[in-house]
Protein backbone atom coordinates (compact mmCIF):
# COMPACT_ATOMS: atom_id res chain seq x y z
CA UNK A 1 0.00 0.00 0.00
CA UNK A 2 1.68 2.93 -1.02
CA UNK A 3 1.67 6.42 1.16
CA UNK A 4 -1.48 7.88 -0.53
CA UNK A 5 -3.33 4.87 0.05
CA UNK A 6 -3.03 4.79 3.48
CA UNK A 7 -3.75 8.14 3.59
CA UNK A 8 -6.98 7.86 1.40
CA UNK A 9 -7.96 5.02 4.05
CA UNK A 10 -7.59 7.03 7.15
CA UNK A 11 -9.14 10.25 5.99
CA UNK A 12 -11.87 8.56 4.44
CA UNK A 13 -12.32 6.56 7.55
CA UNK A 14 -12.01 9.28 9.92
CA UNK A 15 -14.17 11.88 7.61
CA UNK A 16 -16.73 9.51 7.59
CA UNK A 17 -16.74 8.16 10.96
CA UNK A 18 -17.45 12.12 12.34
CA UNK A 19 -19.63 12.45 9.82
CA UNK A 20 -21.94 9.25 10.83
CA UNK A 21 -21.78 9.95 14.18
CA UNK A 22 -23.23 13.44 13.75
CA UNK A 23 -26.09 11.48 12.08
CA UNK A 24 -26.66 8.42 14.68
CA UNK A 25 -27.40 11.23 17.12
CA UNK A 26 -30.33 12.39 15.13
CA UNK A 27 -31.13 8.92 14.32
CA UNK A 28 -31.44 8.19 18.70
CA UNK A 29 -32.88 11.92 18.67
CA UNK A 30 -35.85 10.59 16.14
CA UNK A 31 -36.32 7.02 17.23
CA UNK A 32 -36.57 8.06 21.22
CA UNK A 33 -38.82 10.72 20.82
CA UNK A 34 -41.26 9.76 17.85
CA UNK A 35 -40.69 5.63 17.49
CA UNK A 36 -38.30 3.39 16.29
CA UNK A 37 -40.23 2.45 13.27
CA UNK A 38 -40.41 6.01 12.15
CA UNK A 39 -36.91 6.86 12.36
CA UNK A 40 -35.64 3.52 10.78
CA UNK A 41 -38.06 4.17 8.07
CA UNK A 42 -36.56 7.80 7.49
CA UNK A 43 -32.60 6.00 8.09
CA UNK A 44 -33.01 3.39 4.91
CA UNK A 45 -35.18 5.82 3.15
CA UNK A 46 -31.87 8.31 3.16
CA UNK A 47 -29.63 5.55 2.70
CA UNK A 48 -31.66 4.48 -0.74
CA UNK A 49 -31.20 7.63 -1.89
CA UNK A 50 -27.24 7.87 -1.19
CA UNK A 51 -26.62 4.18 -2.84
CA UNK A 52 -29.09 5.67 -5.93
CA UNK A 53 -26.47 8.57 -5.55
CA UNK A 54 -23.08 6.39 -5.54
CA UNK A 55 -24.31 4.05 -8.47
CA UNK A 56 -24.88 7.00 -10.58
CA UNK A 57 -22.18 9.34 -9.65
CA UNK A 58 -19.32 6.74 -9.02
CA UNK A 59 -18.72 5.34 -12.68
CA UNK A 60 -19.17 8.47 -14.09
CA UNK A 61 -16.11 10.28 -12.07
CA UNK A 62 -14.07 7.46 -13.39
CA UNK A 63 -14.37 8.61 -16.88
CA UNK A 64 -12.99 11.95 -16.54
CA UNK A 65 -9.44 12.39 -17.34
CA UNK A 66 -7.71 12.31 -14.26
CA UNK A 67 -5.70 15.47 -14.36
CA UNK A 68 -9.04 17.32 -14.55
CA UNK A 69 -10.70 15.28 -11.97
CA UNK A 70 -8.01 15.45 -9.68
CA UNK A 71 -7.79 19.81 -10.04
CA UNK A 72 -11.98 19.75 -9.74
CA UNK A 73 -11.60 17.59 -6.33
CA UNK A 74 -8.39 19.22 -5.36
CA UNK A 75 -10.39 22.94 -5.23
CA UNK A 76 -13.39 21.59 -3.95
CA UNK A 77 -11.59 19.62 -0.77
CA UNK A 78 -8.96 22.98 -0.59
CA UNK A 79 -12.22 24.76 0.17
CA UNK A 80 -13.93 22.06 2.47
CA UNK A 81 -10.76 21.35 4.08
CA UNK A 82 -10.12 24.87 5.15
CA UNK A 83 -13.65 25.36 6.38
CA UNK A 84 -13.35 22.50 8.29
CA UNK A 85 -10.32 23.71 9.49
CA UNK A 86 -11.24 27.52 10.43
CA UNK A 87 -14.25 26.07 12.64
CA UNK A 88 -11.59 24.08 14.36
CA UNK A 89 -8.73 26.66 14.87
CA UNK A 90 -11.70 28.96 16.29
CA UNK A 91 -13.29 25.85 18.65
CA UNK A 92 -9.82 25.28 19.14
CA UNK A 93 -8.74 28.47 20.11
CA UNK A 94 -11.49 29.58 22.56
CA UNK A 95 -13.42 31.88 19.83
CA UNK A 96 -16.06 29.21 19.01
CA UNK A 97 -18.33 26.94 21.61
CA UNK A 98 -16.96 22.98 21.18
CA UNK A 99 -19.18 21.06 19.34
CA UNK A 100 -21.05 18.90 22.09
CA UNK A 101 -23.08 15.82 20.93
CA UNK A 102 -25.12 15.55 24.34
CA UNK A 103 -26.24 18.94 23.90
CA UNK A 104 -27.44 18.71 20.33
CA UNK A 105 -28.89 15.26 21.06
CA UNK A 106 -30.80 17.26 23.90
CA UNK A 107 -31.64 19.96 22.04
CA UNK A 108 -33.37 17.63 18.86
CA UNK A 109 -34.97 15.27 21.39
CA UNK A 110 -36.70 18.42 23.14
CA UNK A 111 -37.93 19.80 19.63
CA UNK A 112 -38.98 16.07 18.64
CA UNK A 113 -40.98 15.84 21.84
CA UNK A 114 -42.80 18.82 21.19
CA UNK A 115 -43.77 18.58 17.18
CA UNK A 116 -47.33 17.54 16.65
CA UNK A 117 -47.75 14.12 15.41
CA UNK A 118 -49.14 13.22 11.81
CA UNK A 119 -49.18 9.91 10.92
CA UNK A 120 -48.77 8.54 7.17
CA UNK A 121 -48.65 5.27 5.77
CA UNK A 122 -48.55 4.47 9.30
CA UNK A 123 -45.54 6.21 10.05
CA UNK A 124 -44.74 9.34 12.26
CA UNK A 125 -43.98 12.38 9.51
CA UNK A 126 -42.13 14.31 11.70
CA UNK A 127 -39.75 11.21 13.33
CA UNK A 128 -39.70 9.94 9.34
CA UNK A 129 -38.38 13.49 8.28
CA UNK A 130 -36.24 14.05 11.44
CA UNK A 131 -34.28 10.86 10.49
CA UNK A 132 -34.38 11.14 6.48
CA UNK A 133 -33.01 14.76 6.41
CA UNK A 134 -30.06 13.92 9.14
CA UNK A 135 -28.69 10.90 7.25
CA UNK A 136 -29.23 12.46 4.07
CA UNK A 137 -27.45 15.63 4.69
CA UNK A 138 -25.05 13.90 6.81
CA UNK A 139 -24.41 10.88 3.92
CA UNK A 140 -24.46 13.38 0.93
CA UNK A 141 -20.81 14.04 2.68
CA UNK A 142 -19.95 10.44 3.59
CA UNK A 143 -20.29 10.31 -0.66
CA UNK A 144 -18.92 13.09 -1.79
CA UNK A 145 -15.85 12.40 0.54
CA UNK A 146 -15.34 8.54 -0.64
CA UNK A 147 -15.99 9.09 -4.07
CA UNK A 148 -13.74 12.48 -4.54
CA UNK A 149 -10.87 10.96 -2.82
CA UNK A 150 -11.61 7.31 -4.24
CA UNK A 151 -11.30 8.78 -7.83
CA UNK A 152 -8.89 11.25 -7.36
CA UNK A 153 -6.61 8.40 -5.88
CA UNK A 154 -7.71 5.99 -8.33
CA UNK A 155 -9.48 3.92 -6.31
CA UNK A 156 -12.87 4.07 -4.77
CA UNK A 157 -13.49 0.37 -3.63
CA UNK A 158 -10.55 1.79 -1.37
CA UNK A 159 -12.01 4.66 0.14
CA UNK A 160 -15.51 2.97 0.62
CA UNK A 161 -13.43 0.38 2.82
CA UNK A 162 -12.72 2.97 5.03
CA UNK A 163 -16.41 3.94 4.85
CA UNK A 164 -17.33 0.71 5.37
CA UNK A 165 -15.08 0.68 8.90
CA UNK A 166 -16.93 3.61 10.03
CA UNK A 167 -20.61 2.68 9.46
CA UNK A 168 -20.05 -0.38 10.99
CA UNK A 169 -18.01 0.85 14.13
CA UNK A 170 -19.67 4.25 14.95
CA UNK A 171 -23.20 2.00 13.87
CA UNK A 172 -22.10 -0.96 16.56
CA UNK A 173 -21.73 1.18 18.90
CA UNK A 174 -24.57 3.44 18.78
CA UNK A 175 -26.66 -0.07 18.54
CA UNK A 176 -24.89 -1.09 21.63
CA UNK A 177 -25.08 1.66 23.76
CA UNK A 178 -28.05 3.51 22.16
CA UNK A 179 -27.23 7.27 23.35
CA UNK A 180 -25.10 9.82 21.56
CA UNK A 181 -21.57 9.26 21.14
CA UNK A 182 -20.49 11.73 23.46
CA UNK A 183 -16.69 9.91 24.33
CA UNK A 184 -15.74 10.15 21.16
CA UNK A 185 -13.30 12.98 21.09
CA UNK A 186 -14.98 14.50 18.09
CA UNK A 187 -13.76 18.09 17.96
CA UNK A 188 -10.16 16.77 17.82
CA UNK A 189 -11.64 14.36 15.12
CA UNK A 190 -12.70 17.31 13.24
CA UNK A 191 -9.40 19.07 13.81
CA UNK A 192 -7.52 16.18 12.11
CA UNK A 193 -10.36 15.85 9.33
CA UNK A 194 -9.39 19.28 8.21
CA UNK A 195 -5.67 18.87 8.46
CA UNK A 196 -6.79 15.86 5.78
CA UNK A 197 -8.81 17.35 3.47
CA UNK A 198 -7.05 20.83 3.73
CA UNK A 199 -3.85 18.43 2.83
CA UNK A 200 -5.50 16.18 0.11
CA UNK A 201 -7.02 19.51 -1.26
CA UNK A 202 -3.79 20.91 -1.77
CA UNK A 203 -1.79 17.92 -3.21
CA UNK A 204 -4.11 17.46 -5.94
CA UNK A 205 -4.83 21.20 -6.74
CA UNK A 206 -1.27 21.57 -7.83
CA UNK A 207 -1.40 17.90 -9.43
CA UNK A 208 -4.38 18.68 -11.50
CA UNK A 209 -3.11 22.07 -12.54
CA UNK A 210 -0.11 20.86 -14.31
CA UNK A 211 2.47 21.26 -11.67
CA UNK A 212 5.00 18.58 -10.14
CA UNK A 213 5.77 17.89 -6.49
CA UNK A 214 9.39 16.98 -5.59
CA UNK A 215 9.42 13.77 -4.55
CA UNK A 216 6.08 12.82 -5.81
CA UNK A 217 3.58 11.00 -3.97
CA UNK A 218 5.90 10.92 -0.80
CA UNK A 219 5.39 14.88 -1.05
CA UNK A 220 1.65 14.31 1.20
CA UNK A 221 3.59 13.81 4.40
CA UNK A 222 5.62 17.05 3.74
CA UNK A 223 2.36 19.12 3.15
CA UNK A 224 0.29 17.49 5.68
CA UNK A 225 3.27 18.50 8.50
CA UNK A 226 3.30 22.22 6.92
CA UNK A 227 -0.49 22.05 7.41
CA UNK A 228 -0.57 20.38 11.08
CA UNK A 229 2.44 23.14 12.05
CA UNK A 230 0.45 26.04 10.62
CA UNK A 231 -2.64 24.95 12.41
CA UNK A 232 -1.08 24.53 15.75
CA UNK A 233 0.52 27.63 15.09
CA UNK A 234 -2.36 29.75 14.46
CA UNK A 235 -4.42 28.18 17.44
CA UNK A 236 -1.48 29.50 19.42
CA UNK A 237 -1.57 32.79 18.12
CA UNK A 238 -5.26 33.60 18.41
CA UNK A 239 -5.78 31.44 21.95
CA UNK A 240 -3.30 34.10 23.00
CA UNK A 241 -4.77 37.42 21.80
CA UNK A 242 -8.15 36.00 22.99
CA UNK A 243 -6.51 35.73 26.41
CA UNK A 244 -4.98 39.04 26.15
CA UNK A 245 -7.91 40.68 24.77
CA UNK A 246 -9.79 39.28 28.27
CA UNK A 247 -9.66 41.97 31.09
CA UNK A 248 -8.02 41.41 33.71
CA UNK B 1 -38.69 28.70 -8.08
CA UNK B 2 -38.67 28.58 -4.17
CA UNK B 3 -37.55 24.89 -4.84
CA UNK B 4 -35.15 25.88 -7.21
CA UNK B 5 -34.02 28.72 -5.15
CA UNK B 6 -33.58 26.47 -1.88
CA UNK B 7 -31.94 23.36 -4.03
CA UNK B 8 -29.35 26.68 -5.40
CA UNK B 9 -28.56 27.76 -1.57
CA UNK B 10 -28.17 24.12 -0.52
CA UNK B 11 -25.44 23.46 -3.21
CA UNK B 12 -23.83 27.09 -2.45
CA UNK B 13 -24.21 26.39 1.77
CA UNK B 14 -22.66 22.69 0.83
CA UNK B 15 -19.62 23.66 -1.41
CA UNK B 16 -19.02 27.33 -0.42
CA UNK B 17 -19.85 27.19 3.21
CA UNK B 18 -19.93 30.29 5.48
CA UNK B 19 -17.16 32.15 3.80
CA UNK B 20 -17.02 32.85 0.09
CA UNK B 21 -13.54 34.59 0.42
CA UNK B 22 -11.97 31.06 1.25
CA UNK B 23 -13.19 29.85 -2.04
CA UNK B 24 -12.24 32.56 -4.33
CA UNK B 25 -8.91 32.82 -3.34
CA UNK B 26 -8.46 29.41 -3.46
CA UNK B 27 -9.47 29.83 -6.98
CA UNK B 28 -7.13 32.63 -7.71
CA UNK B 29 -3.89 30.47 -6.30
CA UNK B 30 -4.89 27.47 -8.44
CA UNK B 31 -5.04 29.41 -11.41
CA UNK B 32 -1.83 31.33 -10.27
CA UNK B 33 -0.53 27.43 -10.28
CA UNK B 34 -1.78 26.76 -13.46
CA UNK B 35 -0.74 29.79 -14.96
CA UNK B 36 3.23 28.92 -13.87
CA UNK B 37 3.03 25.29 -14.73
CA UNK B 38 1.73 25.99 -18.33
CA UNK B 39 4.76 28.36 -18.81
CA UNK B 40 7.44 25.98 -17.22
CA UNK B 41 8.32 27.49 -14.10
CA UNK B 42 8.24 25.09 -10.99
CA UNK B 43 4.61 26.17 -9.25
CA UNK B 44 4.10 23.39 -6.81
CA UNK B 45 5.00 25.49 -3.81
CA UNK B 46 2.62 28.94 -4.56
CA UNK B 47 -0.68 26.83 -2.87
CA UNK B 48 1.06 25.41 0.58
CA UNK B 49 1.87 29.17 1.27
CA UNK B 50 -1.64 30.60 0.34
CA UNK B 51 -3.05 27.99 2.38
CA UNK B 52 -1.86 29.59 5.71
CA UNK B 53 -2.88 33.27 4.38
CA UNK B 54 -6.34 31.88 3.42
CA UNK B 55 -6.57 30.20 6.48
CA UNK B 56 -5.71 33.44 8.55
CA UNK B 57 -7.90 36.15 6.80
CA UNK B 58 -11.21 34.04 7.21
CA UNK B 59 -10.11 33.67 10.58
CA UNK B 60 -9.88 37.46 11.32
CA UNK B 61 -13.34 37.45 9.10
CA UNK B 62 -15.10 35.15 11.42
CA UNK B 63 -13.57 36.52 14.43
CA UNK B 64 -14.52 40.28 13.56
CA UNK B 65 -18.27 39.13 12.62
CA UNK B 66 -18.62 36.92 16.03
Amino acid sequence: MSTGDGFLLLSTFLACAVEMVEALTIVLAAGLARGWRSALAGLGAATVVLAVTVVVLGPALTVIPLQALRLVVGALLLVFGLQWLRKAILRASGYKALHDEDAIFARELADAHGAERVERAGVDWYGFTLSFKGVLLEGLEVVFIVLTFGSAQGSIPLAAVGAACALVLVAGIGLAVRAPLARVPENALKFAVGVMLTTFGVFWSVEGAGADWPGSDAAILGVLGFVVLISLVLVRVLRRERLEAVPA
Amino acid sequence: MKHLAAFGRFWWDFVIGDDWLVAALVAVAIGATAILAAVDVAAWWLLPLAVPLILWLSLRRAIRSA
